[in-house]
């Protein structure tokens, strides 16, 4: 049986692709590298956006990605079902895209932030989280100066009502973000964005004291290897 | 608007030999622009000025420093570790399987005096690509950093806008930020360093050179466009009269493009990959004048350039200003034309704009031309590396006999000894860094082992490049160095900064392999500033030879004061260490319950320039902590040793706060307590003395006499103080205070003052 194939996309300016693929690679998946101007998705069977500065983050941050070539295959695939996984600037072009609803604005405190966060998770029913348990608390870093999470009101009430927030921060929010909201999903489920890192959480000698982004990486693969 | 000059050619500098120039006002001597004349056999062209006003400058020149810093290479121990030596952009250390390191550490501290965030970011910018040049990716920095006052308010000007600049663009190239240093002093209050580190990583045998060999190979500008950016002096020549004040005011100040440089990064390695690059050099200091001169001299002797080639932010720019521009995001190429197609679609792919903008070639010039006629005709080696060498006179201050003599044994000491340590470690220089460092990616790429605030940050080596063998190795990085003791003695001062450096690699296991240092000074025209210089950089080179860690490169910074006040001698020093199995690293501080703490290492009584005098007294006197490089030798076999047995759970290096600060450091890293008693009699001495070559480790307590026995093989003192575990820090018969106290203290201190 061949390893499930995960699509890692680099966009000029993206930066935790190499941390997205090795992560992929542990747990035992084929990491692809997808290039921006790709015409094609390489028939993956999921796609993960990974963090960074795409395009300098000029305009707005994700405004530009979006409009990428790999995006024109990447946003019809994912409205048909692909899992997509987009984690901090990959979070933020997911909503640009209109994949997911809300936008990420600037921090509350005005700084970028780098720390260890607390994060529960509220909801396992997509094939990023299917490993862990509804409320468990785990902790992944975060970095980004732009994780706000706001939405408008209707908006933030179907989230909650769907049960699409699917991470919320715990013990402090770090960034002023709406209802505490972390990192969310679409209707259906199978596309995530969060702005904690799992891909840094993976390995006991790197990265942030825990392995608990672990948890993203077996759930996608079970997904694709039962599927 | 003030008609444009008319263009300077070599043909009209030979005809009008009396035109008068203004030397001057670029910073020339008279002797040095007559020894242009002299080399020239006529009066230089206004373009040929410019090359030589910034290449000779102080800062690409190093006229005054020169003649010191020989002693890095003439007292420089034998290493087989050492690839490149000084002389290139950056040293490279063989760290290993295949695998090279390559590390510098570099000075921007006026343009963040200036404009705090720019210059930072600049600086940032400018030390990643004196590694890109080297054929390394760049893997991580950080930064040393000096503040006035924590509570003058320039500082709240100053240092936010510093940390921001850094940050916006550290993060933005994905390279993580894994250590440094932050100190307030208020002899830096009109003169902040900001001195950048970076650090990376190459195959052994793809080290890449500034050089331009090959008559016939193409000259490449690639990067950014180049605009009016940090050429100050350089408008005096583009302007019609020197009396001309209708001219545009030209920035002084670089702005940084960080997107422009992660491309550039990417961008650069696929041309490394693809074998495609024969020379490069990255434009920093002096722009294309730096890069044309150096690549030439460096090669086959010549080189072709047409200057109205060069692609403009700014179309009005002159030739003069060209050749000055310190615009960022620049690289230079030589390119053999067989590859020139290849070269020039991976700039495409990367959206990097590319031109060819000359050729090499043998005739020992370096000649440009500006629409078809000749404005620069010069033996590049004048301009690049026969540059004036001064012997600045140099005497020992005044006051120095009676600042030495104010010794701090006769400050009243504390009764509260709780007390004490509590304001010592709620103090700016010892309190948590964490407003600062908050702001730094430290994970990016995956490979950070231990970053701030562990002594050293420390990498694994792990990159996909061509021909990489899979390693358990791991790279260890720190920078120290302390103001007061080198305003103390600059010899002992400078001693004491390497050694702490090199302590700090060795606390996380790592052997220290080489050295880079960034030497601040104020300015050299003061016979008493450069007596602390040589004093200084005599005191570094004797250190690094008796260490056995040689000097691969750096940088000095004179003229950091504000009218008569010069700095704090303050030479930055930055240790490269490797470890052989990363696994087996040494985490900071205390790691579990259960564990003993052992002191490595002898406490004297020592509190000249300590952090206990100048917080409690405000006091700078007397004469600093004794640098003991033997001892300092010792324990690092010590720390290395017992690390790759497996002995040691945690440990920490002692420095600034002593003892005091260390036990609650290593309480803090995870909230984990202890009990101790002090080995001594005399309890503040024990806390807060400062003496060197001293670390706090922890082992399992069946660990314990084998750590005992290899502390006797080396000589090294080892005292059991005690245990790890509950939830304070208590020195027996001495103080308590619960890590929750010591936490708030410590955390609490910069956000009160910078919000």
């Amino acid at each position: 049986m061949s390893a499930a194939r995960v699509g890692v996309v680099t966009f000029p300016g993206t930066l935790d692709d190499q941390d997205a693929a090795r992560a992929v690679r542990h747990a035992g998946g084929e990491a692809v590298p997808l290039w921006h101007a790709d015409p094609d998705l390489k028939g993956v069977d999921a796609v993960f956006l990974p963090g960074g500065f795409s395009y300098g983050d000029y305009l707005r941050c994700g405004a530009i990605s979006r409009f990428a070539p790999l995006m024109e295959e990447l946003i019809p695939a994912a409205r048909a079902g692909l899992p997509v996984l987009g984690t901090c600037n990959g979070f933020q072009i997911l909503c640009e895209a209109h994949l997911l609803p809300g936008a990420l604005m600037r921090n509350a405190g005005l700084h970028y932030i780098c720390r260890d966060q607390g994060i529960r998770v509220e909801n396992t029913a997509t094939p990023w989280t299917s490993d862990f348990t509804e409320g468990q608390e785990i902790v992944l870093p975060i970095k980004h100066g732009e994780g706000r999470y706001v939405a408008d009101e209707a908006t933030l009430a179907a989230l909650e009502a769907n049960g699409q927030v699917v991470f919320r921060y715990a013990g402090g929010n770090p960034n002023g973000s709406l209802n505490d909201i972390a990192g969310i999903r679409n209707e259906a489920g199978n596309v995530v964005g969060l702005m904690p890192h799992p891909e840094h959480a993976v390995e006991d000698l790197t990265g942030a004291p825990s392995t608990d982004g672990r948890g993203f990486f077996t759930s996608i693969l079970k997904k694709l290897v039962n599927t | 608007m003030s008609p444009s000059p008319a263009l300077d050619t070599v043909k009209r500098a030979a005809d009008t030999p009396d035109e008068r120039q203004p030397y001057a006002e670029l910073g020339m001597k008279r002797d040095e622009y007559d020894r242009v004349r002299d080399i020239l056999g006529r009066r230089p062209t206004s373009s040929e000025l410019a090359i030589y006003s910034v290449m000779w400058s102080e800062h690409c020149s190093y006229k005054s420093s020169k003649v010191h810093l020989r002693q890095f290479g003439t007292k420089a121990p034998k290493s087989d570790a050492l690839l490149v030596g000084m002389g290139e952009n950056a040293g490279v250390v063989d760290i290993g399987d295949g695998w090279a390191a390559t590390f510098k550490i570099e000075s921007h501290n006026h343009p963040s005096y200036v404009e705090p965030h720019q210059g930072a970011a600049t600086g940032v910018g400018g030390i990643v690509r004196d590694i890109m040049s080297m054929g390394a990716r760049p893997i991580a920095v950080m930064d040393s950093l000096r503040f006035g006052g924590a509570d003058q308010p320039d500082t709240r000007r100053v240092l936010p806008g510093v940390v921001e600049g850094i940050s916006h663009y550290g993060n933005c190239l994905g390279l993580p930020n894994i250590g440094g240093e932050v100190v307030f002093d208020p002899c830096y209050i009109g003169n902040p360093l900001v001195n950048a580190l970076c650090v990376g990583l190459l195959r052994k045998d793809q080290i890449k050179l500034a050089t331009a060999p090959g008559p016939g190979n193409k000259v490449v500008l690639f990067g950014a466009l180049t605009g009016p950016d940090g050429i100050g002096g350089a408008s005096v020549l583009a302007s019609a009269t020197f009396e001309d004040e209708s001219q545009a005011k030209r920035p002084s100040v670089q702005v940084g493009d960080p997107f422009m440089e992660k491309l550039l990064i990417e961008c650069c390695l696929e041309l490394y990959q693809a074998d495609v690059v024969v020379g490069i050099q990255d434009l920093g200091a002096a722009g294309v004048s730096c890069a044309t001169t150096e690549l030439a001299a460096k090669g086959t002797g010549g080189m072709d350039v047409r200057l109205d080639l060069v692609p403009l932010r700014d179309p009005s720019l002159r030739p003069e200003e060209i050749l000055m521009s310190e615009s960022q995001e620049r690289m230079m190429a030589v390119v053999s034309p067989d590859d020139i197609d290849a070269f020039m679609a991976i700039c495409a792919k990367w959206d990097i704009p590319a031109t060819v903008i000359g050729e090499v070639t043998d005739t020992g010039r370096l000649v440009m031309t500006w629409h078809g006629e000749t404005i620069v005709d010069i033996p590049p080696g004048t301009a690049a590396d026969e540059g004036p060498v001064y012997e600045r006179p140099f005497t020992e201050p005044a006051g120095q006999a009676a600042l030495n003599a104010d010794s701090p044994a006769e400050l009243p000491r504390p009764e509260d000894l709780r007390a004490a340590l509590l304001q010592l470690l709620g103090s700016p220089n010892l309190a948590s860094k964490e407003w600062v460092t908050s702001q730094y990616d430290r994970y990016v790429r995956g490979n950070t082992v231990l970053a701030q605030p562990a002594d050293a940050g420390l990498l694994r080596v792990s990159e996909a490049m061509p021909g990489a063998e899979e390693t358990t190795r791991g790279i260890a990085l720190a920078t120290d160095g302390n103001g007061r003791y080198a305003r103390l003695d600059p010899y002992a001062g400078a001693q004491l900064a390497l050694s702490e450096a090199y302590r700090n690699v060795a606390v996380t296991g790592a052997t220290p392999l080489a050295v880079t240092n960034c030497l601040n000074f104020g300015s050299p025209e003061d016979p008493e500033v450069m007596w602390q210089f040589a004093e200084a950089v005599r005191g570094l080179a004797d250190a690094c030879k008796a260490l056995g860690v040689p000097v691969t490169g750096g940088n000095v910074s004179f003229y950091n004061q504000t009218g008569s006040a010069a700095i704090h001698p303050t030479p930055v020093v930055g240790v490269l260490g490797v470890i052989d199995d990363v696994a087996k690293r040494v985490p900071s501080g205390f790691t579990g319950e259960g564990d003993r703490v052992v002191l490595l290492g002898e406490t004297r009584e020592e509190f000249g320039g300590s952090e206990w005098a100048h917080v409690a007294h405000g006091h700078l006197g007397g004469l600093p902590p004794a640098a003991d490089l033997e001892a300092e030798r010792a324990l690092a076999l010590v720390l290395t040793e017992a690390a790759s047995r497996g002995l040691l759970t945690g440990s920490h290096d002692l420095s600034d706060g002593g003892l005091a600060i260390a036990l609650a450091e290593a309480c803090l890293a995870r909230g984990i307590g202890c009990a101790v008693s002090l080995p001594g009699d005399d309890a503040f001495a024990d806390l807060f003395s400062e003496s060197a070559a001293r670390a706090l480790v922890t082992v399992r307590p069946e660990s314990f006499d084998a750590l005992a026995e290899l502390c006797a093989a080396h000589e090294v003192p080892c005292y059991g103080l005690g245990g790890t575990g509950g939830a304070s820090l208590a020195v027996e018969g001495v103080l308590e205070i619960p890590v929750d106290e010591l936490r708030e203290v410590h955390t609490g201190a910069l956000p009160a003052i910078f919000g």
